[in-house]
């Protein structure tokens, strides 16, 4: 099976990419009060590196991204429990949130959830997840080395 | 109590990383945690005179009511003193017996893990922590005998040693069950002040009773114990011989009090207990190697031990207690001088060892003098407890009494024999014509030219030596110890105290014949390896566990075979079928029907129609590309309905699942047919129309019925409610997904993170059939 690439796709891709993943990063952190959240921000996350997959093939998939996906796994595991643990330690039950309000100067004065951290191991999850059955599934027929080639 | 055992998990942690600055002087730094336990046991025994045991408590699950205790009292001291004393010792001892190999990080963390959770044990309570401290036990022993993981003996000596226990441990925990809930306490100092009673109690008795075997090496349970001696000699001298393996005359010690009175217990404690003595001295004989010989020499005296205990009387356990302490000081000695002797000379073969005792003359004074006090030689420690012993089983008043008795004697007369053995065959000329097989090549004495050991490699066993010499002759330093001992496992003091001398009596008596036919024994020992040579093979306990591990490995395949057959299409029915009729059954028996209504909009009908119709055209299609486009488009709809009702969350999820779900099925198909296969079985076919039509009428009716069945008012209100207030958040299904049901979503991810690397693993798995391709894709992954 040889595969050409198409051009159009390419650059389309190329364009939008970064839009995607920004969207992802947008959708993360409004997630506590509008439509959003972990989960459906690591799901754009993996649609953007999907287009990437679909246009380029597992190389500019591996190219776009040097960690490897079972890293996200664990980091967004590592995230998830950590935010449990420390509201355990300060007295509370685990995954309590509390209320934290950040003075960033410039931009003003945020107010958001201690499970945002919680929320960014769920999007790191996701991410993870499609990015690991992405490279395995794609990689699957490495016999055919002209596959991709650019 | 809890920093202290804190305190050994915490800094085994830390041990890898200082073994990679310090080497093997990781040891010296480890030792500091046991010194600190036996320091801060010295205090604690300093305070218990005076106010009794000390407690600690810890709420663990309130909800279930269940409560963390730590004791601290005369027995736990005498344990304590053993684990964190023996502990230092061998951390020290190990720090020369090892070199630089990679592997001493990992050593020194498990072995400290080891003696956290065994002060854990002796410490402990509650009935349920003492199991879970038993376990780790049992998990750390198996770590450590496995350590050198490149030696397939050390890998199924362990399994083996973890399988045994850990069933005893299984069956420990069922009694516990019975007995904490006949007794409606978990606290062991409140169940053993008010036993319960009743045939539920024996059963738990028995099955406490199979923990303690199984960990204390009793007959027919103790053949893991000789295999283990594939460990290092640290683990061995410490785990195998001073203190793990007494966990189980620890309980017995512990019950014996409260339930000795019960029909089973004495007679089967002291029948397993005989047994385990006379079988473990006459097998110890046989052996070749000093190892072996001294594994199956711990199996005795634990035999001993656990009958002292098991007979319950005052004096028995008196003599249990000084037992304990002696055996733990003088077999610790022996193994590591075992551990010295192959380091050395690179031989444990006691027919292939000679000329030692030139070399090497203060050590082989040193094992003298130890193995003297084991085999209960005046004026040695080990005498004393002797005395103890044939003294208590001397005076029991029951009527079995002598014949237990004799079979101690006869018992000790072996121990004798294997001790002279011990020390002949190690340190006395080589006995070349013994050699029988032709396992041994070469013909020159091992350890004529063997390097001398380092004074710090010999300084824990002249310790230990010292100490077996100096608790004989001035019996009344350990005296107070072992009375307050005593005091605490039978709630009264007493008045009896340890001495070397007590006069002409029927101890002194039988402690001569022992030895004069332990003597006769080792004088005559040519002739009694001919007729140990020439005695029928018995059955070995060995031989058991074969049968048995082989026996459900083999039924484990066959069940497989028949579970597993490996097609696709039956799994799949069997999954469907099972989702049908379990819950389908009730749902036709008793289900309300809600208020139905058409639609709530006519965007909605629209919608609906192309679901169907896109569905319908799914199951017919015949291209795989197709059905799946036309699944991913049903899926839209769905995400249509959503956006209609009002759910844009579920709405956005719904979208993307379905595109990344497209795409991954497209990437899987490459590997198939671009034509979905028709069966070419009519009955097949129809089959698996049945079930599919039943699985989709199923879900129908569920949800449909689901509506209907609600009889709490709904919680949606609730949420709403506190979304902002307590959550923080305005985005009601955010607040549920992380804050309110935010353990679920733990579970979740959890799942997809291993549901991920399940596809890894069976992609690569099918990818790569050699091992060199594997190692390839996996550098490929990572670049």
């Amino acid at each position: 099976m040889t595969q050409r690439r198409s051009v159009i796709l390419d650059l389309c891709v190329q364009a939008e990419f970064h839009t995607l993943l920004l969207l992802s990063l947008y959708l993360l952190f409004a997630g506590h009060n509008q439509p959003g959240g972990g989960f459906a921000g690591g799901l754009v996350a993996s649609c953007a590196f999907g287009l990437r997959f679909v246009a380029g093939g597992g190389q500019a998939l591996s190219r776009s991204i040097s960690i490897p996906p079972t890293t996200f796994l664990g980091v967004g595991m590592l995230f998830a429990i950590l935010t449990g643990c420390v509201s355990l330690l300060s007295g509370h039950e685990f995954l309590e949130s509390a209320i934290l309000s950040v003075d960033l100067m410039v931009i003003g004065k945020v107010k958001t959830s201690s499970v945002l951290f919680f929320d960014i191991g769920v999007y790191l999850v996701v991410l993870g997840m499609s990015l690991l059955v992405l490279e395995q599934l794609g990689e699957a027929d490495g016999s055919d080395p002209d596959e991709v080639q650019p | 109590m809890f920093v202290l055992i804190l305190s050994f998990a915490l800094v085994a942690a830390l041990l890898p990383g200082v073994a990679s600055l310090l080497g093997r002087r990781v040891f010296y730094v480890a030792a500091l945690v046991p010194t600190g336990a036996f320091i801060w046991g010295v205090w604690a025994y300093s305070q218990i005179a005076t106010t009794g045991p000390l407690i600690e408590q810890a709420a663990w699950v309130p909800q279930l009511g269940l409560t963390l205790g730590l004791r601290f009292d005369g027995f736990a001291f005498l344990m304590l003193s053993l684990v964190a004393g023996i502990g230092v010792l061998v951390f020290v001892y190990a720090g020369s017996y090892f070199h630089t190999e990679p592997i001493i990080g990992r050593f020194a963390a498990t072995l400290l893990l080891f003696a956290g959770s065994m002060l854990g044990l002796v410490l402990s309570d509650n009935l349920l922590a003492l199991f879970m401290f038993w376990e780790l036990t049992s998990i750390t022993s198996y770590l450590l005998i496995s350590i050198e993981d490149n030696k397939a003996a050390a890998r199924t000596g362990a399994l083996q040693a973890l399988l045994m226990t850990g069933m005893g441990g299984l069956a420990m925990l069922g009694g516990f069950v019975l007995l904490g809930e006949a007794a409606d306490t978990y606290s062991m100092a409140e169940l053993l002040a008010r036993p319960p009673s009743g045939s539920v109690v024996n059963v738990a008795l028995l099955l406490v009773l199979i923990g303690a075997f199984t960990k204390s090496a009793q007959v027919p349970f103790h053949s893991w114990l000789p295999r283990a001696m594939n460990a290092p000699t640290p683990v061995s001298s410490y785990l195998h011989s001073a203190t793990m393996v007494t966990a189980g005359v620890y309980l017995v010690a512990r019950f014996t009090p409260a339930f000795a009175e019960y029909s089973l217990w004495r007679p089967l404690v002291i029948t397993f207990g005989l047994t385990t003595m006379l079988l473990g001295a006459y097998r110890s004989l046989r052996q070749h190697d000093l190892k072996l010989l001294l594994a199956y020499g711990t199996i005795s005296q634990l035999g001993l031990m656990m009958l002292l205990f098991g007979v319950g009387t005052k004096e028995s356990i008196f003599a249990g207690c000084t037992l304990l302490l002696a055996h733990g000081i003088f077999k610790a000695a022996l193994f590591m001088l075992v551990g010295i002797i192959d380091h050395q000379t690179h031989t444990r073969d006691l027919r292939v060892l000679g000329g030692l005792h030139t070399q090497w003359p203060v050590v082989a004074v040193t094992a003298g003098i130890v193995a003297a006090s084991m085999a209960g030689i005046p004026p040695l420690f080990g005498f004393l407890a002797k005395e103890e012993a044939l003294a208590a089983l001397g005076e029991t008043g029951f009527a079995w009494g002598a014949l237990v008795l004799l079979g101690v004697v006869v018992g000790s007369s072996l121990t004798v024999a294997y001790s002279a053995r011990f020390v002949w065959g190690a340190f006395g000329p080589r006995q070349v014509t013994m050699i029988r097989d032709q396992d041994y090549v070469g013909n020159e004495a091992v350890g004529e030219q063997a390097p001398k050991p380092s004074n710090m490699f010999l300084a824990p066993v002249f310790v230990l030596a010292a100490l077996t010499v100096v608790f004989g002759v001035l019996p009344w330093l350990v005296d107070p110890m072992i009375a307050r001992a005593y005091e605490s496992l039978v709630g009264k003091s007493t008045d009896h105290h340890l001495a070397l001398w007590h006069g002409f009596g029927q101890a002194l008596a039988l402690s001569a014949v022992a030895i004069g036919a332990g003597c006769a024994l080792f004088w005559r020992r040519k002739r009694i390896e001919e007729l140990q040579e020439s005695m029928p093979r018995v059955p070995s306990a060995q031989r058991g566990y074969d049968r048995t591990v082989k026996g459900l490995l083999e039924v484990a395949d066959a069940v497989t075979g028949f579970v597993q057959h490996g097609s696709l299409p039956i799994y799949l029915g069997v999954i469907l079928l099972t989702m049908i009729v379990l819950p389908g059954v009730p749902l036709l028996r008793d289900s309300v029907m809600p208020d139905l209504w058409f639609a709530d909009s006519p965007m909605q009908v629209v919608v609906g129609f192309i679901m169907v119709v896109c569905a319908c055209a799914a199951a017919v299609a015949r291209r795989r590309f197709a059905a799946v486009i036309l699944v991913g488009a049903v899926g839209y709809g769905m995400a249509a309905l959503f956006v209609m009702q009002g759910a844009p969350d579920l709405a956005i999820t719904q979208l993307l699942i379905e595109t990344l779900g497209v795409a991954v099925f497209v990437l899987a198909f490459r590997h198939l047919p671009a034509d979905f296969v028709r069966p070419k079985l009519r009955g097949s076919q129809v089959a698996r129309i049945a079930v599919a039509a039943l699985a989709g009428l199923f879900i129908f009716g569920f949800t449909l019925f689901a509506i209907g069945a609600r009889t709490e008012p709904s919680i949606s209100g609730e949420y709403l409610d506190k979304a902002y207030s307590e959550g923080g958040g305005h985005n009601v299904v955010n607040v549920i997904v992380v804050d309110f049901r935010g353990f679920d979503t733990m579970g979740e991810i959890v799942m997809l993170a291993v549901a991920a690397l399940g596809v890894a693993a069976i992609v690569r798995a099918k990818r790569a059939p050699t091992t060199a391709e594997a190692e390839s894709s996996a550098t490929e992954v990572e670049v």
